[in-house]
């Protein structure tokens, strides 16, 4: 039996398919109704679909929140996977999308009268009404002049074609443009929703997770659903492909997410003379004070570990909000620096010398 | 006759000498038919680039080591012309986008395009996709990685990518989460003593332990460092007996008399020496945010306890200037220049209010 399954496992190794899909791709959901959430755009977006109109659509809310699903779902439930392909462009940011494309390849898809409907190959009736969808995704990264080149295309072509706009930022998008689309917000998802389509997938893929784990997950991921599924989707990787198979840990999701372990932060917290003791009782004993060589010390420890300042100081800031002792004044005077590194380190600024700085700045709020 | 750091750098997960729950980990995932994309950060001297690599070879065997340089040619929206190096296997790419400057999302565009585009024709390969390295993935432009996030998505199947970066902070977030994250931290002055010592044992030489313990804290974390160093040791005195003087870098024990001169005295003239001492680091490729860190450690080094927290705050400060700045010099005198003032106002007690 041993040396039958090396063969075994070399001889269909070219002629089954090893799409091995994301999660993320695999569980997409199918239609309006599979959408997590956001019962309000659905709501509306069913209306549209029992009449078959739709007008223009910007779509816009943090990512991972199921913008770019809801219109591919709205799309694919509106022509079927046959007139899919005619019907819908989709075009996004790692297309050319400079002026010239809006010009010529957005221009010429817009003004095609739409083809005949298909045969439906899998039985299914499809509304499919007479008008095209162009999707264009991250619409944020657009320039301002392909942006006000779609102007007038969306109005000569309306009858047509229809719009939708997906985006993260809807400030980004020009006012002309804005104004001709419905807007739907996306909220980022619910703590309930997100664990129950965690666990839906969970069941799906076999894997087995504790409910500790689910909240680890979106904890880390601050409701974004795609990404709690790809840090599931990882972590269940490295479990499984261990040998042998080991469970999930809400530590390996931590680390998989790049979050800094508690008591690197509580340690560094406390280099900069701030109480962390896990009671948090009143204590007569204040913390005792360092200099500056301690604090540089701490620092270039911490940096040498490989954390993502980033993150360090986000989990930091956390700590400091959250604290129950702190004065506001103080509080407010170290949101303050964090705030000021974090447009640094955005910059691209170096890290060991603004974590430095927020140290620093921390301690001397912190004495006061 | 290679330097020892190439010669002895571990080609296989089982040769590395610390990390070992890391390497077990990727072990199992380079086995596994579901690669992820992966993102490896940590500081430098850490490992990341010999952690690519034999996760590389565990993939798809000795047939990654076998590489050519090619020189392509990307043509930029504007009609220029942009010659980026390539180091490629038959299974795997490395590319370095940053070298294209603000172009680099035209190179990512084209070049990643073309390669998920076409499938593994080498049957005999153990994998059907190929992994794309991208080196120095933080300074990739914004552009750029908004490029890269659709094509990872989208062409799973034919193709892989691993991005190497020394921090995360600079990376989209849209990115971090569609790769594995992989922190590769620096070595301890105890791991880094033990390949010290297997290093010397491979070169049948003995090597006195406080040698090799001096060479490991002097290194801080930064393996190749620490390798260089001993070598050149090594060269200096054959037998490493006796209190070994470990060399700086010149640059560093120029950016040291930098440093000496900002303390010594404060005045027009003193800029103006310092000045040229900067101009001549600058010239000769030193970042100039590694002379300004270094400068500002050691005169942090020898002023006041209560100067120390605003020489490193201006450093912080000029430092971010130089980034969003383009001429650098500029920085780095306004940066002596507030020191100095500094300097001045404490221990003469100067009121310095009205120059600010």
């Amino acid at each position: 039996m041993a040396f039958f399954q090396p063969q075994a496992k070399t001889v269909p190794k070219h002629t089954v398919d090893p799409v091995l899909q994301p999660w993320i791709e695999k569980y997409r959901p199918k239609t309006i109704d599979d959408v997590s959430a956001q019962e309000h755009t659905v709501t509306v977006l069913r209306k549209a679909l029992l009449s078959t109109n739709l007008p223009h659509m910007l779509f816009y809310g943090p990512p991972g929140t199921g913008k770019t699903s809801t219109i591919l779902a709205l799309a694919r439930q509106l022509f079927g996977p046959d007139n899919f392909r005619n019907r819908v462009l989709e075009l996004n940011a790692s297309d050319e999308r400079g002026i010239s494309v809006v010009r010529e390849k957005i221009k010429t898809f817009a003004r095609q009268t739409p083809r005949a409907q298909a045969a439906n190959s899998d039985g299914k009736s499809y509304p499919c009404p007479p008008y095209k969808i162009i999707i264009l995704d991250e619409a944020d990264s657009m320039t301002q002049d392909a942006q006000g080149a779609l102007r007038r295309i969306m109005e000569t072509y309306a009858r047509i074609t229809r719009f939708c706009l997906v985006c993260n930022y809807v400030t980004r998008i020009i006012e002309p443009l804005a104004s001709r689309c419905s807007k739907f917000r996306f909220t980022p998802l619910d703590p309930l929703s997100t664990s129950s389509r965690l666990t839906h997938i969970a069941a799906a893929e076999h894997v087995e997770v504790t409910p500790e784990v689910v909240t680890t997950l979106i904890d880390a991921s601050n409701g974004d659903l795609r990404r709690s599924i790809t840090y599931l989707q990882s972590a269940s990787r490295l479990s499984s492909s261990a040998d042998p198979p080991t469970p999930i840990t809400p530590r390996d999701i931590q680390e998989i997410a790049g979050v800094v372990p508690t008591t690197v932060v509580n340690d560094l917290a406390r280099t900069l003379g701030l109480d962390v003791s896990s009671d948090m009782i009143v204590d007569a004993v204040t913390p005792k004070r360092r200099g500056f060589d301690a604090i540089q010390k701490k620092v270039k420890e911490v940096i040498r570990e490989g954390y993502s300042v980033a993150q360090l100081l986000s989990q930091l800031h956390d700590l400091i909000i959250h604290h129950q002792m702190l004065p506001a004044r103080q509080k407010a005077t170290c949101a303050l620096v964090i705030a000021e590194a974090d447009k640094a380190l955005c910059d691209g600024a170096d890290e060991e010398l603004w974590l430095l700085e927020v140290a620093m700045q921390t301690y001397k709020a912190l004495s006061r | 006759m290679s330097l020892w750091v190439d010669r002895f750098r571990p080609k296989t997960l089982d040769d590395l000498h610390y990390h070992h729950d890391l390497s077990t980990r990727l072990k199992a995932l380079a086995a596994s038919e579901d690669f992820p994309h992966m993102l490896f950060y940590g500081p430098s001297g850490a490992g990341k680039k010999t952690r690519i690599n034999c996760t590389l070879r565990q993939l798809f065997g000795t047939g990654v080591e076998k590489l050519k340089i090619d020189q392509r040619v990307f043509v930029s929206p504007s009609r220029r012309k942009l010659e980026i190096n390539l180091v490629q296997s038959s299974y795997h790419i490395e590319i370095t986008p940053s070298e294209a400057g603000s172009y680099d999302r035209v190179v990512v565009q084209d070049l990643l395009k073309e390669i998920a585009q076409t499938q593994q024709v080498d049957l005999g390969a153990k994998h059907r996709f190929k992994v794309v390295v991208i080196n120095e993935a933080d300074f990739l432009s914004r552009d750029a990685q908004a490029a890269l996030r659709r094509t990872m998505e989208k062409y799973m199947s034919n193709m892989r990518i691993i991005l190497c970066a020394n921090s995360t902070s600079r990376l989209i977030a849209p990115i971090r989460s569609r790769c594995l994250l992989v922190r590769v931290a620096a070595p301890t002055a105890q791991e880094i003593q033990a390949v010290v010592e297997h290093v010397a044992r491979k070169m049948k030489f003995d090597v006195p332990p406080e040698a090799s313990l001096q060479i490991a804290e002097d290194a801080a974390g930064n393996m190749r460092k620490a390798l260089l160093v001993f070598e050149a040791l090594k060269m200096q005195s054959p037998d490493l007996s006796g209190p070994l003087r470990i060399a700086k870098p010149d640059w560093e024990t120029y950016c040291h008399k930098v440093a000496e001169l900002i303390v010594q005295e404060q005045s027009p003239a003193r800029v103006m020496e310092v000045r040229a001492k900067f101009y001549e680091l600058l010239s000769h490729c030193i970042p100039p945010t590694v002379i300004l860190k270094t400068v500002a450690e050691k005169v942090a080094e020898r002023v006041d306890e209560a100067l120390k927290a605003d020489v490193m705050h201006w450093a912080a400060f000029y430092e971010l200037r130089m980034r969003l700045g383009s001429k650098k010099i500029y920085h780095l005198e306004a940066w002596v220049v507030k020191v100095m003032c500094l300097y001045k106002h404490f221990t003469y007690n100067f009121d310095m209010s009205e120059f600010d």
